[in-house]
């Protein structure tokens, strides 16, 4: 159905390790993944899967790492990528590094996920904080009988184990807004939007069942309430605790939460928002002599919001030289290895205009390669706001035990894919 | 060293594996893990390990069986050694260890102990503890792969049937997942009987299993065909929640269950509205995921735009291409912003557009420009800002973007005749520039197109024929076809050209094509001026909107698979898995509706090909009495009537001269004649039937008087290979030809063919150094082709070659690579490379390699589709002097995967109904008639998809299939 094998690949293309969960792919199949590959590359055709005769390699990258899954059957591919990444995440919680390295260090560790991850092809539980309620790296420590399979593993509620105690009861919940904003080079905004995450930080005791009450217009809507500011949420993405079912009928958001930290929700919002941070800039390329560039960026939100940790990041000709900067607040770096110009402002009051000044000298034999045309990225944080406006309006926490817990609510504007294309 | 201590010798492993310490043993199998991890052998260990097992370590024990699992299969006898541990793990008190004993027996891959283990697998069946039962439920599934007949006699089926009615939702959903494995490859057991009581556990389940358990139940799910409307939408009901799933496959799954249950409420239902969307959200919101997922689900867009264009019509934006996304991830937006453009988004497109096209990346500039043209032809208000954006590129003067430019400005030249010539001039400064055949095909184009207008055509058309013998076949054709049309418009000036071009496509060149169409015009142009005139300049129909739309069944089982392989490579997944013959295609099955009309005319098909009441299609015999009844008549009279005397007249005189198969080829002529052209193809391309093509090799001079004796000696020649020496029984596999000469390859001489086995398309060379310096470092490449044929691995030459040595070469080829159209369609350019140089050739591989082993199409679907076809869709050939009776005929067509269906035998003469199906889906069907006595067979050749796909309008109404038919014919 998914994989036929697992790998785990170096840079180089050696097998570091291992599985073989149906025997129907010659395991040997592998050898030709990394020349394919390279291959491929070279060819400016670079692909996610891969296929030679009849095996399909399905591959992603991460740090000094190739994850592969072969099969030679019609894979649900959704699954498999989904999977790979399950892989990652599982074993980075374990490591808290994935790559060469650790995987060598602790490859009983390894072994013994990759059994417990899945079988046959099928993924089974990938829920890191439950399997190492039985998989540790300590295996000595695990003496049979002792061990036992926790009844989270096929429980309805497989992400939260029983018996968790905690003196104080508290959720921390984090509403992190991200914009998107592609201009093009004329100015004019193409795309822009807004993607929001709710984090949880849960330390309550027992089996809390808890209910989070936002402005949603579509709730107000059927609860016929309309009041105060509410708002659209296009798409809703949930953590597989909230009942999906429930959500669909009322818009109830009801969860038995996962302990500890953990994405509930995301959405995404389509609405057109003004770029909170507007970047007007001018680059000048005088062939043989010398790029010229004037970036000028306004803070388009409230006087009382400020942005923290803003950088404009301006792309520069690859063979340019000598910079020098001139700025009205910040600090402006040249960074030859990524061709491009960084303008960090620590504190950025809204409604505020600055300007950064720079010139590059260039050669007189001019590079013969086409550049592409990166665009101007800027990065950003504006605390204690959210631009699409969502609040929480409550966090409703139930246990049997009836105990009072607070929930604390902290808001986050900050920069999602922020892209002005430039014009040179 | 470092080495030796993690990895020591055999000798002392064995020691430390016998060890009396605990700690040392575990030690020790840590070890010779370690060993195993990097490849090195450790299997002699095997007993020494298996000693190990019975250990009360968990981690020992794990890591035991994990060493099982690697090496029980290089060692079957000793294997058996584990079973009695398996048996008492099965049996453990603690359920971990009973899990772990259940989940690696069913790994051991080994015959011999599987009977051992069905006793312990049937108390795990039904352990008390989920977590034991939903690994047995897996161990079915494994078990069910090492011997089928064993699991089916020990009633396993039926017990994980019963645990589709688990009180755990995890046991049902791996339950699911195995029961889905097994239907999987034994589509006709019956196994997932899906009625509407299951249905309600699954969707019951549904709510409650883990991610991927989920994704195993929408995946089951999808293979429901439901009773009526009514139950479709309640199911629909109870899936779109999944919708909103974090996990991006769990989503997908959900889609493909709502786009295939969808199809069958009917679309004025308010719910039906409500549903579309809702699909739209979730789609997009795929776009933020993870590169990998974003190019699958890409991949899925594609076909669910073409299927629902409404779902997505007002995302346009969201296609955007970003500077950081990966190359897959822009090409496939690029193609979806092109579906997506309308009037309403034209402007906003095109300003995108052309912003790509001044990127760097040199496969997605060409793709943009080709998007701009393709804007034109679609949205006819935009066609003018179009050209003009074509213009401004092509001042660019950046190589590559002029001849995508220019490509495409032939194509909207044909959409819009007579609007934007004036642009002409422009295009012909460029000609000098222009090196990609494609391209320099296209200018060849415009300009006999455009002869009357371009002072100095005859010039422009004059320097390309210097070269003549070194341009692609593509170009030559062109060519050719513009001076015949340049002589048509201005004959005074051009008469010594004509005469040129003619010889040397007559004379000097090796390609029946080319020399058949030279043969083709010069005939007309002697016998009938007047007559070559109409068919040579006859207005052209306009070409169709969208050109590289999917063949709307293959679309429909694509739909199906969503999310899957299939869906990623656009092709069914008989088209890769191998196999998978006699797996029943997925399709959607039609308006279930009380009385609702159907609307689109694919849904209409589609519901008549799967779900025709008995009311319509009777019985099989009855079906292939009405079958044979079509075409009873005679040869003679199945082609259409012919259209004009003048036209006919000039036909008949051309084939003058006795031929014997006259008929047919008169056939041909006439529909090729009548219909210059299909719509999305250039109007040049006038051929008659192929068959002839190999026998064409008479001098010019004496053309005219002999015409038909060596015809016939070509012909004898052609079917003397295969029939008379009597090739081995077997697929057809033609002799190597020299394909690369040492003369132009510095010494390189390649010669090859192309071999079908075991589903795997093979191309096999001899590689022989005819220089003085040994080669090395060999590497090969093709162009993109027509059937995406592409190496699916590196060339094999791993020992230099010294001067005057050969070697041989087998490079395995999927087809799975871009595509592209070729001309002849059967043509595959390659490039090798070596320590001295890159060099180039083309080949053209036998159309038969591309057969696969499940084209044999059901009876009652090969009916209605032979019914379905045109006659305009049509061929017909002769093969002549074939020794063989029917049966022997199809036997040997059947190695080459030429299917017989049916046969019928009237007044002695045997039809033969056959047919045969393509790597890229497409069917083609054929009737053979063999006449007892009579060693001259007839062909009739008819494939459905003429409007809507590229391709076979070349496999049908094209030369080059003719060409290849015969090679086909090599087999008889």
């Amino acid at each position: 159905m998914s994989s036929s094998a697992i790998f785990v690949l170096d840079l180089k293309g050696k097998v570091l390790i291992c599985r073989n969960y149906k025997g129907d792919v010659d395991m040997a199949e592998i050898d030709h993944f990394f020349p394919l590959l390279m291959q491929h590359e070279e060819d400016g055709l670079l692909c996610p899967v891969l296929s030679r005769g009849n095996v399909h390699f399905m591959w992603i990258k991460h740090s000094n790492l190739y994850l592969v899954s072969t099969t030679n059957k019609n894979s649900n591919a959704s699954l498999v990528y989904s999977f790979l990444y399950k892989l990652v995440e599982v074993f980075t919680e374990y490591f808290k590094e994935l790559e060469e390295e650790s995987i060598q260090d602790n490859f009983v560790v390894v072994y013994e996920l990759l059994d417990e991850l899945m079988d046959f092809g099928f993924p089974q539980t990938t829920d890191s904080k439950i399997l190492q309620e039985y998989i540790t790296q300590e295996g000595a420590k695990l003496e049979v009988g002792k061990s036992k399979v926790p009844t989270t593993v096929t429980n309805a509620v497989s992400w939260r184990s029983e018996g968790i105690k905690y003196k104080k009861n508290e959720v921390f919940i984090d509403v992190i807004e991200s914009i998107n904003v592609l201009v093009n080079a004329n100015g004019s905004v193409m795309s822009s939007d807004i993607v929001g995450s709710i984090k949880l930080k849960t330390m309550l005791s027992g089996m809390p069942e808890l209910r989070l009450g936002l402005n949603d217009r579509v709730l107000f809507a059927l609860t016929g309430r309309d009041k105060g500011k509410t708002v659209v949420m296009e798409d809703v993405k949930f953590h597989q605790c909230v009942r999906l079912s429930r959500f669909d009928i009322d818009r109830t958001i009801s969860f038995i939460p996962p302990d500890g930290e953990s994405e509930l929700m995301s959405y995404r919002i389509n609405t057109h928002v003004k770029p909170l941070i507007w970047i007007e800039s001018v680059i000048e390329k005088f062939s043989h002599s010398r790029v010229e560039i004037m970036v000028k960026a306004k803070g388009q939100f409230k006087k009382q919001s400020v942005a923290n940790n803003v950088e404009v990041r301006v792309p520069v000709p690859s063979d340019a030289d000598s910079p020098k900067f001139k700025t009205s607040t910040g600090n402006a770096k040249y960074v030859p290895e990524k061709n491009m110009v960084v303008w960090t402002i620590k504190s950025f009051p809204g409604g505020k205009e600055f300007l950064m000044r720079a010139h590059f000298g260039l050669p007189s034999v001019e590079n013969n390669e086409l550049e592409g045309k990166p665009p101007i990225t800027v990065k950003f944080e504006i605390p204690y706001f959210t631009v699409s406006g969502i609040q929480v309006r409550y966090m409703k926490i139930i246990e049997k035990s009836g105990y009072q817990a607070l929930p604390w609510v902290r808001y986050i504007t900050q920069s999602g894919d922020y892209q002005l294309r430039s014009n040179v | 060293t470092t080495d030796n201590q993690n990895h020591p010798p055999i000798f002392e492993l064995k020691a430390e594996l016998n060890s009396d310490k605990k700690e040392k043993k575990k030690e020790a199998v840590k070890k010779v893990i370690a060993s195993m991890t990097v490849g090195k052998d450790v299997s002699a260990l095997f007993p020494d390990v298996v000693n190990c097992m019975q250990t009360d370590n968990l981690e020992l024990k794990k890591l035991v069986y994990l060493y099982l699992m690697n090496y029980a299969k290089s060692q079957p006898d000793m294997a058996i050694m584990a079973v009695n541990t398996f048996v008492k793990d099965c049996e453990d008190p603690n359920p971990l260890i009973r899990a772990l004993a259940v989940r690696t027996m069913g790994c051991i891959r080994v015959d011999k102990i599987t009977e051992y283990l069905c006793e312990p697998l049937r108390k795990c069946l039904k352990d008390e503890d989920p977590y034991v039962r939903k690994t047995a439920a897996v161990c079915v599934a494994k078990l069910h792969d090492i011997n089928a007949q064993l699991v089916e006699d020990q009633g396993f089926l039926d017990t994980l049937k019963d645990l589709i009615s688990d009180s755990n939702p995890m046991v049902v959903a791996n339950a699911v997942a195995a029961l889905s494995e097994i239907a999987e490859s034994h589509p006709n057991s019956n196994l997932l009987d899906l009625n509407p009581q299951t249905i309600n556990k699954l969707l019951t389940a549904l709510n409650e299993c883990t991610e991927w358990g989920q994704i195993f139940i929408l995946d089951c799910l999808a293979n429901y065909t439901p009773r009526d409307d009514r139950e479709s939408q309640s199911i629909c009901e109870r899936v779109t929640p999944r919708l909103s799933h974090a996990n991006s496959a769990v989503v997908l799954s959900a889609v493909k269950v709502l786009m295939k249950f969808m199809e069958m409420l009917p679309k004025d239902l308010d719910y039906y509205g409500t549903l579309l969307k809702k699909l739209a959200p979730p789609l997009v919101t795929l776009l933020s995921a993870e590169p990998e997922l974003q190019y699958v689900a890409l991949r899925n867009i594609n076909l669910i735009v073409q299927r629902r264009p409404e779902i997505l019509k007002h995302e346009m934006k969201v296609f955007f291409v970003k500077y950081n996304d990966p190359i897959y991830v822009k090409l496939e937006k690029l193609d979806i912003m092109i579906r997506l453009a309308s009037q309403a988004n034209i402007a906003q497109v095109l300003a995108e557009l052309k912003e790509y096209a001044t990127e760097v990346d040199v496969d997605f500039v060409r793709k943009a420009v080709r998007a701009i043209g393709r804007c034109a032809i679609k949205v006819e208000q935009s066609a003018e800002r179009c050209v003009s954006t074509l213009l401004d590129l092509i001042q660019t003067k950046v190589n590559y973007v002029v001849q995508e430019a220019i490509v495409v400005i032939k194509d909207i030249f044909r959409k819009y005749p007579n609007k934007y010539e004036s642009v002409i001039a422009t295009l012909c400064e460029n000609l000098d520039s222009l090196d990609e055949p494609e391209a320099r095909a296209a200018m060849i184009w415009i300009v006999g197109e455009y002869a009357e207008r371009i002072d100095n055509a005859d010039e422009l058309l004059e320097s390309f024929l210097e070269g003549f013998h070194d341009e692609s076949t593509q170009v030559q054709l062109q060519l050719l076809t513009a001076i015949v049309k340049l002589f048509l418009k201005k004959p005074t000036e051009t008469q010594e050209l004509v005469q040129q071009v003619l010889s040397l496509a007559t004379q000097d060149s090796d390609n029946p094509d080319l020399r058949d169409r030279g043969y083709i015009y010069w005939r007309l142009l002697s016998t009938d001026p007047v007559a070559a005139k109409e068919v040579v300049l006859a207005e052209k129909p306009l070409i169709s909107e969208e050109t590289d739309l999917i063949e709307p069944t293959l679309l429909e089982e694509l739909i199906c698979h969503i999310g899957t392989l299939a869906s990623v490579y656009h092709k069914p997944p008989s088209a890769f898995v191998e196999g998978s013959r006699g797996v029943q295609h997925k399709r959607i099955p039609g308006n279930l509706g009380s009385g609702e009309s159907v609307e689109s005319p694919d849904n209409g098909s589609a519901a008549g090909v799967t779900e025709a009441p008995p009311a319509v299609i009777p019985s099989q015999g009855d079906l292939l009495g009405d079958l044979l009844n079509l075409d009873l008549t005679p040869p003679t009279t199945t082609g259409p009537p012919p259209i004009s005397s003048g036209m006919q007249m000039g036909a008949m005189d051309l084939l003058g001269g006795g031929l014997d198969s006259l008929v047919g080829l008169r056939h041909n002529t006439e529909r090729s004649f009548r219909s210059p052209s299909p719509p999305d193809y250039s109007p040049t391309e006038v051929g008659p039937g192929g068959h002839m093509g190999a026998g064409f090799g008479a001098p010019p001079a004496v053309m005219p008087a002999s015409f038909n004796a060596p015809v016939s000696v070509g012909l004898d020649d052609l079917f003397d290979l295969g029939g008379g020496v009597g090739m081995p029984m077997g697929a057809f596999n033609p002799p190597k030809t020299v394909w690369l000469p040492a003369m132009k390859a510095k010494g390189l001489e390649i010669s090859g063919t192309f071999v079908r086995r075991a589903g795997v398309i093979q191309m096999e060379m001899n590689l022989t150094n005819k220089a003085m310096s040994v080669m090395t470092d060999f590497a090969i490449q093709f162009n993109r082709n027509s059937f995406g044929l592409a190496s699916a691995g590196p060339l094999q030459i791993l020992t230099p070659l010294s001067p005057n040595q050969s070697i041989e070469a087998a490079l395995p080829l999927s087809t799975v690579g871009p595509v592209m159209k070729m001309e002849p369609l059967n043509n595959l350019q390659v490039a090798v490379k070596n320590n001295i140089d890159v060099f180039y050739f083309s080949c053209q591989y036998p159309i038969s390699m591309l057969f696969v082993e499940d084209g044999k199409m059901e009876r009652q679907v090969f009916l209605a589709t032979w019914k379905d076809i045109p006659n305009d869709n049509e061929s017909q050939f002769q093969i002549k002097d074939c020794h063989l009776n029917s049966d022997a005929a199809s036997n040997k067509l059947q190695s080459s995967n030429i299917f017989t269906i049916a046969k019928r035998t009237v007044e002695g003469q045997d039809m033969l109904y056959q047919s045969m199906k393509l790597t890229n889906g497409i069917w083609v069907l054929a009737e053979l008639r063999v006449q007892a006595g009579n060693p001259n067979y007839t062909t009739i050749l008819k494939s459905k998809q003429r409007i809507t796909s590229l391709i076979i309008i070349h496999t049908v109404s094209e030369r080059p299939f003719c060409t290849n038919w015969n090679l086909i014919c090599y087999i008889l």
